[in-house]
C-alpha cells in the first residue's frame, strides 16, 4: 500500500508540498532552546572557570545534525522507512540493553539512560525508542486488509507487544516519565487507528492500576523515586532535598512576571539556584528571564507544531501516515506538558526533556527525525 | 480514512488542546496572579545583608568634657557554623584557640550556644542573637593574638579576629552620673519586630538605650547602621553587590548637666545621707537636683544608692541585675530624683500660701493664732514637736514651719467649700495651686521612666472612691478571713475601715484638707518636681519643663540642634505674693528653720530663699529629710533640693549639703564670694556649646583644661 515516491520528481515541487509553517515553528523552538541552554548553562561555566558558551556550541551542532536527518528522512520513500524501521527498531532496543549493562551505561540522579560516546558526548538510547515505537506501530496498525478496516486483536496485540518490549527496558533503567510518555503515546496511536473502545477502556484502566500498584507494593520503587513523584504535591515537605528543586524552579519561573529579567539578567539563573537547568528545568530559565510573554509563547509555539501534526494526521490518505502523525502529535505534547507540568509544579518530578528546547542531542535527533518523517507524510498528501 | 479514526482524531485534538490550555492557565496564575509574592520569597532567599554598626553618639557635658565615648578593642568571633560542619565540631579549634585567649575551651563552648536552646548558659554568657552570624567570644585581644589568629587560618578554621568599638564611660572628675547617663541593653523580640520595616530598624545584636540619656536620646545616639546587600548564589559564594551604604555615626548629645558640679552633688547626698545616720536615722536613700530657675536646665542631679555604670558595658549577669533592683539592695537602678515619691511636707507651704493668697487670705502683717495643736474634726492635729508661736504672721510662719497656722487656712477653705457637704464646684484653692505648680503630672524631663506623683485633694479622693469602692464594700461584708486567723484585732479594725470607706470614703475630710495645707497624707512628689515648684517661685510663676540635655550635634559638627526651654505652664501668682513668699523664704535662712546650715553665710552678697521639710513617711519610718531653695533671691538663677529619705530634719541632715552646693556654685569660702572659685566655669551655665570639627574632635567650652587640673585637685580622684 506504500506509494514509492517516484512522481515527485522535481525539487521545486518538493520545498512546495512542505508543510513550511511546522519546520519554521520547529526551528524557532530550537533557536530558543539553544539561547535558553546557553543562559542557564553560562553562570555555572563561568563559575567554573569553563568555556561559558561550550554548552551552546554542542546544541548549535546538534540542531544542524537534526536539521539535515529530518531532510534525510523527509525524502525517504517509504519502502525504504519501512526497511529502515525494524533496523531503527533493533538498534533502539540494542541500546537500552546497552544502557543497562553496569560498565556501559551511565548513571544519573538514579537513572541509567546514557551511553557515554568519545567526545564527550553520551547517547539516550530511550529518545530514539519513542520514536521507533511509533514508525513501528504504526506499520503494524497500518498493515490491514483495507483502508478502512480497523486493527484486529492480533495487529494490536503485535502493536502493544512493540511497544511494551522498549518500555519495558526503560522501566528498569527506571526512567519513569518517558515509560508514560510512551504509554500515552502508544494509547493515541491506536485510538486513532480505529481500536475498538474495549481495548482503549482496558488499556487506560490497566495503566492507572500499574501506576498505583507500583506505589502502592513496597520496594519496587526506591524511596526517593517516590518522594520524587510525589513531593510535586507539596515542595515544602522536604524543602532541602526532593522539594529543593521544585521550591527553586518555581521561585525562578514566579519572579518572572509579565516581561521576565531579560536573558542573562535572571537571579535564579545566575545564582544557579536550579541544579542541571539546561536539561529538565529548561522552561524555568524561560519562566524567569523572558516571564509570561516568552514561556507562554513557548507553549503556543509547542502547540503548533502538534497542531500541524494533528493537521497532517487527519490530512493524510494512507494509514500508516495519519498513525504516524497521530504518534508524533501525542509524544511531542503529552512530552511537553509533563515537562512544563513539572516546572509549574503540577505534575511530578518525572525526568523528560522539553521537546526542541532542553539540551541534549538524542532527543533533538529524535524530534527532527519526527519533524522529517511529518513532512515526508505531508508531502504525500498533496500528490 | 474511516469514520471511526476522524471520530478518534476529534477527540485527540480536544484533549491536546486541554493540556496545553491548563499549562497555560497555570503559568498565568504563577506569573502574573502570584508573581510578586514569588519574587518577593525568591529575592530573600538569594540576598544577604552584611550590617556594619554606626558609632555611637558621645555624650558630652555642658563644657565638652565626654561622660559617654567609644573605644575600639579587638574581638575574637567564632561562625558556629563553620565550626559544626567540622568532624569534631570544632573541638581541636577550640582547644587551640583557648590559650590564645586565656581562657578554656569549654567556656569558648558556653559562649557558643545560642540562649534559651539546650545546655545555653544564663546571658550575658549565652549567644543571644542568630547563630549564623559570627559570635564574638573575646575581646581586648593583644595586636599579636589578632594577627597570629588571621595568620593561621588553617589552624583556625571560622575564627576571625577584627576591630569593634564599644562604650566607654570615663572617670571625668569621679562623677558618677548613672541615673542621669543610663545604660545599654540588648534588644528584645517585641522591639526587633515593632521597628522591622522602620526608619530605626534593629539589628538582632544590637544594643538599645534602656535608661537614662542612653535610652531617651536614643535614636540620635544611634545613627544609621551601614548595610551592604549582597547577592549569594546557592553555595552562599558572593556573586555581586547590589547596594552598600556607609554607616552614619550617631549624633553627639551635649547636657547641660556639668560634671563637676556633678561630682560636688554626688559628694553632698552621700554628706546627707552620712549626716542623717550619725544621728541615728535610717537614711536609705536621697536624691539632689540643681536646676536653672530661668530654662529648667538641669545642671546636676544625683539619686542615692547608686550603683557604677560600667557594670553594664560587659552585660550584666543576672546576680548583678537582682542586686540592682532587689529591695534588699535599696534598688540602686532607681533613680529617686525622678522616680521616687515622697511627701513634700512643709516645703509644701509655699503653694498653700499662694493658695491663702488667691483665696484672699490676707498676708502682709495680719496675724495668725500658732498653737502648738488644733482641733480638726475629731482629731487633734499638732505642730512639729508641739511649739507654739503666739499670734504670727505668714511670712513668720514659714520661717518656723508653723504647721497650726496651715492647717487652720486649710481647714478654713475647707469650711468655705461646705466641709463634709460640699457645695457644687468647690473652689479647693490649695489643690488647683498644686496642680498649677504642676504636681501630680509628670514634669516631661527627657529622662524615662518618671513618677507624676499625686496632689492629695478632693480629686483624688473621688477618684480613689471610684476605683475601690467595690473593693472597700466587699471587705466591710466578708472581712478579713485570713488576717482574722492569726491577728482578729487587726481584721476587726481593717474590716472597721472597709465599712467606713465603703459608705463614705470619697469625702475629701477636713483632715484631708488640714494635711494637704503643709504636704502630708495623700501628696507626694518627685524631688525634680519641688526643684521645678520652687525654680517657678524663683522666677515668678514660670513653670519650665526640665531638661538634662542641651543641644544634640551631628557627628560632623555640622548640624546643631539645641534643646529649646519649654514653657509648659504659668503658675497665677501676683508679684507681690511672689515677694512676699521670696521675703518670707529667706527669712528662713536669716531667722528661720534654716538658719542652722547657713550659720555664717554670706547672705547679703548671696541671698538664699529656702524651705525645710521633714515629711512624715509612716508610722515605723523616720522623716523624709527636705531642703528646698533657691538664689540668688534677688535675682534668682539655682534652684537646689536635697532630699534624703528617713533622714530626719530638713535642716539638720540636708541644709548643710545644700549650703555646699551654693558655696561650689558661687566661689564662696567662709564668708567670702568669689566667682573664680565657682565650680562652673566663668561662674555661671555656659552659654555657648563645645565645639566638634568635621572628624569628630571636641573642643571644650573656654580654658577648661586648666579649669579641670583644679577642679581635679578639688574634687577629683583620691579626694
Amino acid at each position: 500500500m506504500f506509494n514509492v515516491l517516484g512522481n515527485q520528481s522535481t525539487v521545486e515541487s518538493l520545498w512546495r508540498r512542505q508543510d513550511w509553517f511546522l519546520t519554521a515553528t520547529a526551528l524557532i523552538l530550537t533557536t530558543i532552546g539553544s539561547v535558553l541552554v546557553w543562559a542557564a548553562t553560562r553562570p555555572r561555566q563561568l563559575a567554573l572557570e569553563a568555556d561559558p558558551n561550550a554548552y551552546l556550541k554542542k546544541q548549535l551542532m546538534f540542531t544542524v545534525a537534526s536539521v539535515v536527518l529530518a531532510v534525510v528522512v523527509s525524502r525517504a520513500k517509504y519502502p525504504l522507512l519501512r526497511a529502515y524501521t525494524p533496523i531503527l527498531y533493533i538498534a533502539g532496543l540494542v541500546g537500552l540493553l546497552l544502557v543497562l549493562l553496569p560498565g556501559v551505561g551511565q548513571e544519573t540522579n538514579g537513572i541509567r539512560a546514557w551511553i557515554p560516546l568519545p567526545g564527550g558526548f553520551t547517547l539516550q538510547p530511550s529518545e530514539f525508542a519513542k520514536l521507533a515505537i511509533v514508525i513501528g506501530m504504526a506499520l503494524v496498525l497500518s498493515e490491514t486488509s483495507s483502508s478502512t478496516a480497523e486493527p484486529g486483536n492480533r495487529e494490536i496485540f503485535t502493536a502493544l507487544t512493540v511497544a511494551a518490549i522498549p518500555a519495558g527496558l526503560i522501566m528498569l533503567q527506571p526512567d519513569l516519565g518517558t515509560t508514560l510518555v510512551i504509554g500515552v503515546t502508544a494509547l493515541g496511536l491506536l485510538s486513532v487507528s480505529g481500536a475498538s473502545a474495549r481495548w482503549l477502556l482496558g488499556l487506560g484502566g490497566g495503566a492507572i492500576v500499574g501506576v498505583v500498584t507500583v506505589m502502592a507494593i513496597p520496594g519496587l520503587l526506591k524511596d526517593y523515586q517516590k518522594d520524587r513523584l510525589t513531593v510535586f504535591l507539596d515542595p515544602n515537605i522536604d524543602p532541602l532535598n526532593a522539594g529543593y528543586n521544585l521550591i527553586q524552579v518555581k521561585l525562578a519561573i514566579g519572579s518572572g512576571g509579565l516581561f521576565g529579567t531579560g536573558l542573562f539578567q535572571g537571579p535564579q539563573t545566575n545564582g544557579r539556584f536550579v541544579p542541571e537547568q539546561q536539561t529538565d528545568f529548561i522552561y524555568s530559565a524561560a519562566g524567569e528571564e523572558l516571564g509570561f510573554v516568552g514561556a507562554a509563547a513557548i507553549i503556543i509555539l509547542l502547540f503548533i507544531v502538534v497542531w500541524r501534526a494533528l493537521r497532517i494526521a487527519s490530512q493524510a490518505t494512507d494509514r500508516f501516515g495519519r498513525i504516524a502523525a497521530t504518534g508524533i502529535a501525542c509524544w511531542i505534547s503529552f512530552q511537553a506538558f509533563e515537562n512544563i507540568g513539572m516546572n509549574l509544579g503540577i505534575m511530578p518530578a518525572t525526568g523528560v526533556p522539553l521537546p526542541f528546547i532542553s539540551y541534549g542531542g538524542s532527543s533533538l535527533l529524535a524530534l527532527w527525525m519526527a519533524i522529517g518523517l511529518l513532512q515526508n507524510i505531508k508531502m504525500k498528501i498533496t500528490d | 480514512m474511516n469514520e471511526r479514526s476522524t471520530h478518534r482524531l476529534v477527540i485527540l485534538r480536544v484533549l491536546i488542546i486541554s493540556l496545553f490550555v491548563v499549562l497555560l492557565g497555570r503559568l498565568y496564575s504563577m506569573q502574573i496572579v502570584d508573581g510578586d509574592e514569588y519574587q518577593n520569597r525568591a529575592s530573600d532567599a538569594r540576598v544577604r545583608e552584611i550590617v556594619e554598626p554606626a558609632t555611637r553618639g558621645v555624650i558630652l557635658d555642658q563644657m565638652g568634657r565626654t561622660l559617654v565615648g567609644n573605644r575600639s578593642t579587638i574581638i575574637v568571633s567564632i561562625s558556629k557554623t563553620t565550626l559544626d560542619a567540622l568532624e569534631d565540631n570544632g573541638d581541636s579549634v577550640l582547644k587551640k584557640l583557648a590559650p590564645l585567649l586565656k581562657t578554656s575551651a569549654q567556656s569558648l563552648r558556653d559562649k557558643l550556644i545560642v540562649c534559651g536552646t539546650e545546655g545555653a548558659k544564663k546571658p550575658p554568657i549565652c549567644w543571644n542573637g542568630s547563630p549564623y552570624q559570627p559570635i564574638p567570644v573575646a575581646k581586648d585581644i593583644s595586636i599579636d593574638t589578632a594577627v597570629q589568629i588571621m595568620e593561621r587560618q588553617l589552624d583556625f578554621p571560622g575564627v576571625s579576629a577584627s576591630s569593634q568599638t564599644e562604650r566607654e564611660i570615663p572617670n571625668v572628675l569621679n562623677a558618677n552620673l548613672a541615673h542621669i547617663l543610663g545604660y545599654l541593653g540588648p534588644v528584645n523580640d517585641e522591639e526587633l519586630a515593632d521597628r522591622n520595616g522602620t526608619d530605626h530598624e534593629l539589628q538582632r545584636t544590637d544594643l538599645i538605650g534602656r535608661a537614662g540619656v542612653e535610652s531617651y536620646y536614643d535614636d540620635v545616639l544611634r545613627g544609621v547602621p551601614g548595610i551592604t546587600t549582597l547577592s549569594i548564589d546557592r553555595s552562599m559564594a558572593v556573586i555581586g553587590t547590589l547596594s552598600k551604604t556607609k554607616p552614619q555615626p550617631g549624633s553627639y548629645v551635649v547636657l547641660g548637666v556639668d560634671a563637676a558640679l556633678q561630682r560636688v552633688v554626688e559628694d553632698q547626698l552621700q554628706a546627707a545621707i552620712n549626716r542623717a545616720r550619725a544621728q541615728g536615722f535610717r537614711g536609705d536613700s536621697g536624691a539632689a537636683v540643681v536646676m536653672d530657675v530661668t530654662n529648667g536646665q538641669v545642671l546636676a542631679m544625683a539619686s542615692y544608692p547608686t550603683y557604677n555604670p560600667r557594670i553594664w558595658l560587659d552585660g550584666v549577669t543576672e546576680s548583678e541585675y537582682n542586686n540592682l533592683t532587689s529591695e534588699s539592695s535599696n534598688a540602686p537602678l532607681t533613680s529617686r530624683a525622678i522616680q521616687g515619691l515622697f511627701a513634700p511636707a512643709s516645703t509644701f507651704k509655699v503653694i498653700t500660701t499662694a493658695a491663702a493668697a488667691q483665696a484672699k487670705f490676707p498676708l502682709g502683717s495680719t496675724l495668725y493664732p500658732c498653737p502648738s495643736s488644733i482641733e480638726i474634726g475629731n482629731r487633734r492635729m499638732e505642730n512639729h514637736e508641739s511649739h507654739a508661736y503666739g499670734n504670727i504672721s505668714v511670712a513668720r510662719a514659714i520661717e518656723v514651719s508653723c504647721n497650726t497656722v496651715f492647717y487652720k487656712i486649710g481647714y478654713d477653705m475647707w469650711l468655705r467649700d461646705g466641709g463634709n457637704s460640699p457645695i457644687g464646684n468647690p473652689k479647693d484653692p490649695i489643690e488647683k495651686m498644686a496642680k498649677q505648680f504642676g504636681l501630680g503630672k509628670k514634669t516631661g524631663i527627657d529622662l524615662p521612666s518618671e513618677s507624676r506623683g499625686r496632689v492629695g485633694g478632693r480629686t483624688f479622693k473621688t477618684d480613689q472612691y471610684a476605683k475601690f469602692k467595690d473593693l472597700w464594700c466587699y471587705r466591710s461584708d466578708v472581712g478579713y478571713p485570713d488576717i482574722a486567723k492569726s491577728d482578729p484585732v487587726r481584721a476587726a479594725y481593717l474590716k472597721a475601715l472597709a465599712k467606713e470607706n465603703c459608705v463614705d470614703g470619697g469625702i475629701f475630710r477636713g483632715g484631708d484638707a488640714a494635711n494637704l495645707s503643709i504636704g502630708q497624707g495623700d501628696t507626694v512628689v518627685t524631688p525634680l518636681q519641688l526643684a521645678s515648684v520652687y525654680s517657678a517661685v524663683a522666677n515668678g510663676g514660670t513653670l519650665w519643663t526640665p531638661h538634662v540635655a542641651k543641644a544634640v550635634v551631628s557627628a560632623d559638627g555640622k548640624t546643631v540642634t539645641t534643646v529649646k526651654p519649654k514653657v509648659r505652664g504659668k503658675v497665677k501668682i501676683s508679684t507681690a505674693v511672689r515677694n512676699y513668699i521670696n521675703d518670707a523664704l529667706q527669712g528662713v535662712i536669716t531667722d528661720g528653720t534654716g538658719k542652722s546650715p547657713f550659720y555664717g553665710w554670706p547672705q547679703s552678697q548671696v541671698p538664699v530663699a529656702a524651705k525645710t521639710g521633714s515629711g512624715e513617711a509612716g508610722a515605723d519610718r523616720d522623716p523624709t529629710s527636705w531642703f528646698a531653695s533657691y538664689a540668688p533671691a534677688n535675682n534668682p538663677r539655682y534652684a537646689v533640693v536635697v532630699m534624703v529619705s528617713e533622714g530626719g530634719t530638713g535642716s539638720l541632715t540636708s541644709g548643710p549639703s545644700v549650703r555646699k552646693i551654693y558655696e561650689a556654685l558661687f566661689g564662696v569660702s567662709g564668708s567670702s564670694v568669689d566667682p573664680k572659685n565657682s565650680v562652673l566655669y566663668n561662674a555661671k551655665p555656659s552659654t555657648v556649646l563645645p565645639t566638634i570639627a568635621s572628624d569628630g574632635a571636641v573642643t571644650k567650652v573656654g580654658g577648661t583644661q586648666i579649669a579641670d587640673a583644679t577642679l581635679i585637685r578639688r574634687y577629683g580622684r583620691g579626694n
